[in-house]
């Protein structure tokens, strides 16, 4: 089976972002990068698929010139290739035009299954996945926490407000991956040796203008000086007499 | 006049809360608004209630008892389509957040995920939304054909506006991609820490699972809370995934938060810094909870929470 993962290097969630100069796009000094927490969970759901199912892994990310570096780590723990579109936009970039961009790489792959992260850890949209799958025809499950794949279709399970939905499809399919889908696999030494001799291919690609553009960039707005009302239990009335008459949530 | 379409979801035979935020956040805009009722079987029944808060017009999709992604986010674009909208709104739940994507893959246009502010007034939209992980917050413009957009709960409010809430009724479409074969109901039509007005969560402070009975009863006192947790405990495996608040679990905003043993990582703070009113209550006096909190409590959870629940409870009674 042909299976991809699309990944995205983000800020680390450790990062404390600052404004540039301009008011609207993010200072860039000293920011830590890392892959999105739940495209680790994409990769091993790739590489599990793989070694139930047989085939190819390739990793696929677009974004930051850098990324490289996530797309070794991944080639360690068990893909074969790995492909870069090096993205000059990559901050700006929308979920449409990211969708468009990837979707017809994937075409052009030739993927069966593509796993993505249930939201990139730095935009939040959790929009690209369902996106792609839209634009190519394809069923598409969203965070999903279990998933069953046979060779032309599978089983997934996602968590809803409700409780949790089984929804069945047919391949090629797009399964974006939330927590308790997997437990990630860590790349031993074997696994980075080997990685220095996968491919990483850089691709080119068509640019696709944004609709969206960021305005303004704002500090959140800062809460209100708050107070200790007390200590021990002895604290909860004034607690209760802070909630009721003051907060006027009680 | 605009014209705004608005997704509209029921949970167990009521249209959803963050569903009417949405309608009131269509309405506020001074749009006509649609209200589209379309995952799995819509029902009339709920065209009072959208005609109350702000529906001119309500159209329900009938479908055959099957339930398909694909097919709600189709047959909604083209009512899209149909009323000529210049914009497409939900809330940011789990079917809205599923569906919004695919809506404006089929109306070419991109999405505006989770807001927390609209301006629809003007020739160019605007969205106010939460950038990496609320640790900033950016405005956006919009130059999509159709404005697509989810709304963060808890954070619009609903509008009493009554409107003519036309009932249209319309077969669902044929595409069947994905296909909802079943859903495991949730026991006790339990509050989803994302849509809860009340969060109680805890953390290591808790010291352990078997503890979180005592959050538990804390929130049944109040009534309509959600037990929330930390990423620690989640991962220590006390607590499932989705309660987890924070840049990996939930962003939640609800009325109150009850932090309980948590210390406040800013991983934490990114997924509830929006609160209205955030209660700490901890052990450690220096923790950095307390410097986000309205009101905290120094002090043992073990001591502190039954207390609580028993003063919730009393007040709560005198009503």
């Amino acid at each position: 089976m042909n299976i991809v993962a699309c990944v995205k290097r983000v800020p680390v969630t450790e990062a404390q972002p600052k404004i540039a100069a301009d008011g609207k796009s993010v200072d860039a000094t000293g920011i830590e990068y890392m892959l999105s927490f739940y495209d680790d969970l994409a990769i091993e759901e790739a590489i599990r698929t793989k070694e139930k199912l047989g085939g190819e892994v390739t990793v696929l990310t677009i974004g930051h010139a850098e990324a490289s570096k996530e797309l070794r780590d991944a080639l360690a723990k068990g893909a074969d290739k790995a492909a870069i579109l090096k993205d000059a936009n990559w901050a700006a970039r929308d979920p449409r035009s990211t969708a468009k961009v990837l979707a017809k790489k994937l075409q052009e792959l030739g993927a069966q299954i593509v796993f993505f992260g249930r939201v990139a850890t730095d935009r939040d949209n959790s929009a690209v996945g369902a996106y792609v799958a839209t634009l190519l025809g394809w069923p598409c499950v969203t965070d999903v926490v279990k998933l069953e794949l046979a060779a032309d279709k599978g089983k997934a399970c996602r968590e809803t407000e409700d409780g949790v939905e089984t929804v069945e499809f047919a391949l090629p399919a797009v399964i974006t991956c939330d927590k308790g889908l997997n437990e990630p696999r860590y790349s031993g030494l074997k696994g980075i040796m080997a990685a220095k001799k996968k491919p990483i291919d850089e691709l080119a690609f068509e640019d696709v203008p944004n609709q969206q553009a960021v305005a303004k960039l704002e500090p959140p707005p800062a809460r209100k000086e708050g107070r200790v009302v007390g200590q021990g239990a002895a604290a909860v009335p004034a607690l209760i007499e802070a909630l009721r008459d003051e907060a006027k949530v009680l | 006049m605009t014209t705004i379409v608005v997704l509209v979801e029921q949970s167990q035979g009521n249209v959803r809360r963050a569903s009417l935020e949405a309608l009131g956040a269509a309405k506020s805009s001074g749009a006509r608004v649609v209200a589209v009722v379309a995952l799995v079987d819509g029902s009339e029944s709920a065209a009072p209630t959208l005609a109350k808060h702000g529906a001119d017009r309500v159209v329900v999709l009938k479908g055959d008892g099957r339930s398909s992604p694909d097919r709600s986010a189709h047959d909604i674009a083209a009512v899209v389509r149909e009323e000529g909208a210049k914009a497409c709104l939900a809330a940011a739940s789990s079917n809205g957040k599923q569906l919004m994507p695919r809506i404006a893959a089929e109306l070419d246009s991109t999405v505006f995920s989770d807001c927390t502010g609209l301006d629809l007034s003007g020739a160019t939209p605007k969205a106010v939304r939460p950038w990496l992980a609320g640790k900033l917050i950016a405005t956006l413009e919009s130059n999509a054909p159709v404005f697509c957009a989810t709304l963060r709960p808890n954070t619009f409010a609903p509008r009493a506006a009554p409107a003519a809430g036309e009932l249209v009724t319309k077969p669902s479409s044929a595409v069947l991609k994905a296909l909802v074969a079943s859903i495991d109901a949730k026991g006790g039509g339990k509050l989803d820490v994302k849509e809860a007005p009340v969060v109680i969560s805890g953390g290591r402070g808790m010291k352990g699972p078997e503890h979180f009975a005592l959050l538990d009863e804390l929130a049944a006192a109040f009534g309509n809370a959600a037990v929330g947790a930390s990423r620690a405990v989640v991962d220590a495996g006390w607590r499932p995934h989705s309660e987890q608040v924070g840049q990996t679990g939930k962003t939640v905003s609800p009325q109150l938060y009850v932090a309980v043993g948590i210390s406040g990582a800013i991983q934490h703070l990114a997924g509830m810094r929006t609160s209205k009113v955030i209660v700490a209550i901890n052990k450690d006096a220096d923790a950095p909870i307390f410097k986000v909190a309205d009101y905290g409590i120094v002090g043992d959870a073990f001591e502190v929470v039954p207390a609580l629940t028993a003063a919730v409870k009393a007040v709560r009674s005198q009503r």
